[in-house]
Formats: C-alpha cells, sequence, structure tokens
C-alpha cells in the first residue's frame, strides 16, 4: 500500500518534470525509400528554450522538424511533444506546434488578410480583424492588408506566414531557415518573435546555415550530419551582429555557460 | 478570440476551406472557363461522332453527358489540390488543429458546389445538341444529377487527395478513379436515360435508390480513410 503510495508520488513527479519538457524524442529514424533520412536522433528542449539545428544540406534538419511537426512519422523511434505522444496523439500535438517551412503555405488568390481570416478559421476561432491587423503589423504588412499575396516578393510572403504564427501563438515553433528571403528588418521581427515567444513559455528550434543570424535568440545549438546529431553544445554562439561568422559547435559544457 | 469546440468547430473549419476554394476560383475563374470550354467541346465532338441521326443521339446522351461530366470533372480535382501544392500549403493546411476529416469534408464541398456550376452550363447545352426534353423530368434529373454528382465528387476529391504527393498525379488520378467510378455511372446513366425516355417502365427509382446507397458508402469509406491518404 505505501509502495503503492511511493509509486504514485514519484509518477507524479516525472510527470510534473515532463511538463516542462516541450520535446523528448528518443531514437528517431526515418526512411525514404531506401535511405535514410534520420538514423535515430534524440533530443530535449524545455519549454522556453531556442535551440539551432545546425547542418549541412541533406543532414536530416528538415525531416526531424517536420516528425515534430507531426507531418511525418518516423520509421523507428517515439517521443513526446509536452507529454503528448508523437504518433498516436498527432491531433492534440497539432494544437501546440508552428512549423514555418521552406515554402510560406499561403493562397496567392487571397489578400494577406483574408489568408489570415482563413488561418483563424481552421484554427477554430472566430475570425477577428482587430487581431489579424495587428499580427499584419506586427510583421510590416499592414498597408499590404488588401493585396492578393500572388503580387508579394518571396520575402513579404514568408512574413505573411510569420503573421500567420503570431495569430496561432504556438508552444513548440519550429522554423527551418526562418532568415531565407528575408531583409534585415524581416531578420530582426523572426528574432523578435522568438524572443517574446521564449519569454511567454514557448520552446523553439531553428533549422538554419545562418547561424550568425540566430545568435541573439539562440540557447543552444546541436549539430547534425548525415541523419544524427552529432554534437551539442550548451554554450551560446557569439552575436556577431548579424555579420557572418564561423561558429565552431563543440560538446556541450553544462547548461547556463555563455560564450557570448 | 472565442474559441469554437466539437463538430461545430469541424463544420466551420470545412466551411473555411469551401469559402477559400471557392473565393480563389472566383477570382481567376481559371479553372471554370478551362473546364467548361473542354465539356462543350468534348459534347460537340461526341455529337459529330454520332452523326446527325436524332434517335441515336438521344439515345447516347445520357451516358456521353455523364462521361463529359466524369472528364472535365477530373480537371477540376486536379485543380483543386494543386491549389493546395503551391506554396506548400497542404502542409500549412494539415498542421491545423483539428480533424483532418474537415479538409476532406471542406474540399468535397467546393468540388460538389465548382462541378454543379459546371452541369449548369453543360445539360443545358447537351439538350440543344442531342435534343433533350429537360423540362417534363425536371425533377428526377435534378436528383439524378445531384446524387450521382455527388457519388463522382466524393470519389474523385478522396482520390486526388491519393494522387496529389505523386509527380505523375494528372495521369494517376484517372487511373485510380475511372474503375471505381464505374457502379456510380452505370446507375447515373441508366437513371437518366429512364428519365429521357419518359420512364415507362418506372425502373429510374431503383436506380436513384442505389445510387444513394453508392453515395453513402463511398461517403462514409473516403471520410474514414482520408486521414491514411493524405499523410507523406
Amino acid at each position: 500500500m505505501v509502495e503503492d503510495r511511493e509509486g504514485a508520488a514519484l509518477q507524479a513527479i516525472v510527470y510534473q518534470r515532463d511538463a516542462g519538457l516541450a520535446v523528448d524524442v528518443n531514437g528517431i529514424a526515418r526512411r525514404f525509400g531506401r535511405k535514410w533520412a534520420l538514423r535515430g536522433v534524440s533530443l530535449r528542449v524545455e519549454a522556453g528554450e531556442v535551440v539551432a539545428v545546425v547542418g549541412r544540406n541533406g543532414s536530416g534538419k528538415t525531416t526531424l522538424l517536420r516528425i515534430l511537426a507531426t507531418l511525418l512519422r518516423p520509421t523507428r523511434g517515439g517521443g513526446r511533444i509536452y507529454g503528448h505522444d508523437l504518433v498516436s496523439e498527432a491531433a492534440e500535438i497539432r494544437e501546440l506546434v508552428g512549423l514555418l517551412g521552406h515554402a510560406p503555405g499561403i493562397y496567392g488568390d487571397l489578400t494577406a488578410q483574408e489568408n489570415l481570416v482563413f488561418a483563424l478559421r481552421m484554427m477554430g476561432r472566430t475570425p477577428d480583424r482587430s487581431a489579424v491587423l495587428e499580427a499584419l503589423e506586427a510583421v510590416g504588412l499592414a498597408r499590404e492588408a488588401g493585396e492578393r499575396a500572388r503580387h508579394f516578393s518571396a520575402g513579404m510572403q514568408r512574413r505573411l506566414a510569420l503573421a500567420r504564427m503570431f495569430l496561432q501563438r504556438p508552444r513548440l515553433i519550429l522554423l527551418d531557415e526562418p532568415y531565407a528571403s528575408f531583409d534585415p528588418e524581416g531578420i530582426e521581427r523572426v528574432n523578435a518573435f522568438l524572443k517574446e515567444s521564449s519569454a511567454r513559455g514557448a520552446a523553439a528550434l531553428v533549422a538554419t546555415h545562418d547561424l550568425a543570424r540566430a545568435a541573439a535568440v539562440v540557447d543552444r545549438v546541436v549539430r547534425m550530419d548525415a541523419g544524427t546529431l552529432v554534437e551539442e553544445s550548451w554554450t551560446r554562439p557569439a552575436d556577431t551582429g548579424g555579420e557572418p561568422a564561423a561558429f565552431a559547435v563543440g560538446p556541450g559544457e553544462g547548461r547556463g555557460e555563455w560564450n557570448a | 478570440m472565442e474559441r469554437v469546440r466539437g463538430w461545430r468547430r469541424e463544420l466551420a473549419r470545412a466551411g473555411a476551406i469551401v469559402w477559400k476554394d471557392l473565393t480563389a476560383e472566383r477570382r481567376t475563374r481559371a479553372n471554370f472557363n478551362a473546364v467548361v470550354s473542354l465539356a462543350v467541346l468534348t459534347l460537340l465532338l461526341f455529337g459529330f461522332a454520332l452523326g446527325p441521326d436524332t434517335e441515336a443521339l438521344r439515345a447516347a446522351a445520357a451516358g456521353v453527358l455523364w462521361l463529359t461530366v466524369l472528364f472535365s470533372g477530373v480537371l477540376a480535382f486536379n485543380r483543386s489540390y494543386q491549389l493546395e501544392l503551391e506554396n506548400g500549403a497542404l502542409d500549412t493546411l494539415l498542421l491545423y488543429p483539428g480533424e483532418r476529416r474537415s479538409i476532406f469534408l471542406g474540399k468535397l464541398g467546393a468540388n460538389f458546389a465548382f462541378v454543379l456550376l459546371v452541369e449548369l452550363v453543360v445539360v443545358p447545352v447537351a439538350a440543344v445538341i442531342y435534343n433533350l426534353p429537360l423540362l417534363r423530368p425536371f425533377p428526377g434529373l435534378a436528383g439524378v444529377m445531384l446524387l450521382g454528382t455527388l457519388g463522382f465528387v466524393t470519389l474523385g476529391t478522396f482520390y486526388a487527395a491519393m494522387a496529389s504527393r505523386s509527380r505523375a498525379r494528372e495521369v494517376l488520378l484517372p487511373l485510380l478513379l475511372f474503375p471505381m467510378m464505374i457502379p456510380v455511372l452505370v446507375g447515373s446513366v441508366e437513371a437518366t436515360s429512364a428519365l429521357l425516355a419518359g420512364d415507362p417502365m418506372g425502373d429510374s427509382g431503383a436506380w436513384l435508390r442505389l445510387l444513394v446507397v453508392f453515395d453513402l458508402v463511398f461517403l462514409v469509406a473516403s471520410v474514414l480513410a482520408f486521414e491514411h491518404v493524405i499523410e507523406e
């Protein structure tokens, strides 16, 4: 009886600890045909933490993000997002996750405002014009609210996709090459969004080749190669003010050590 | 912002997709114009192929009409998912919280409305070319068109989703769809033929009931299987 009570208390402690974990995946692998894109990645990300995922093209960054977003099922391995199982509780995870992929995922024949109204309706929320305009303002597209997205530049389309994420306010933010196509002001807005989200307790994984741009916001860097996570550093990369820089991502030396 | 829950939320999500697809189509009209042009041309070509014999034309009219709807509908289904593939919108759509079957129901609603609009043009044109009496059998004919179109669009929307991830989707969709369409096609053609001939044997009712059964079976099966076919 006493053992049961102790077991339950221990389980409660484990659940309490895991509640602070945004991502907890273990040995996830994914195969496309005969090619393994991921070969067993284990990763834990805490709520409020911003993690940069770096690595060469084809190293598995995008596949990892798509699995965490539930767009792909892992061939092997599994894990949890905020305590929800990656495979069996995908619907619950989609309530918590926002992904900005390579493509903006917008409709060219709808206006910027209509794109966001559609997004709100798909999120199961009643369309709120002021919230939509606020999100467009946040990404610097307020003046283009009534224009069709087809006429936007690539950078503006990405900003519109970012505005959708502003509206969604996900608890796990997955950004795949978020700095591509953005001008310096757009990059500032991405980083401001990440800072604000992290401050309210959201976790973020940022797959990027441009660590210099992400340096201002990331807490940790992990490096992938050939579908595996090869190095992990708890050391924050130096902020070069957006200037290109080479970063040596070494093995972790312990949480909280900064090298800025 | 108020959050809507349960089946009302899923219905609202399906409605959002109908609104989005029809708004995009209304803005460009590219798909509608192409599909209607193809349908009218198909009717004309069949007319020329069958010759000037009025009886022969009238006897073949039901089959020609449904084949025309079938061929032109395939274009519409492909286009429906093409919209989602541009700019990677399909992934975004799949990532929204909620039931994925709402996406299917939304796509189905938009395609159903689209094909019905095409039929509003195609049926009167067929009536002129094939000398068909439309007014007398109108209520029954409208029922057959609605039921036949629902079955056709249900299958078309489902298989277009399945083919959408393939590079050869334009070829793959008819290959998947046409064999599965045979029951709906036979039921629709037989019911239409009977009604156009004045339904002397009263057998249109049996075909209509059969169409209802096909529609229900295909609708339930497609809704249940959609989540599995749309995943990468």
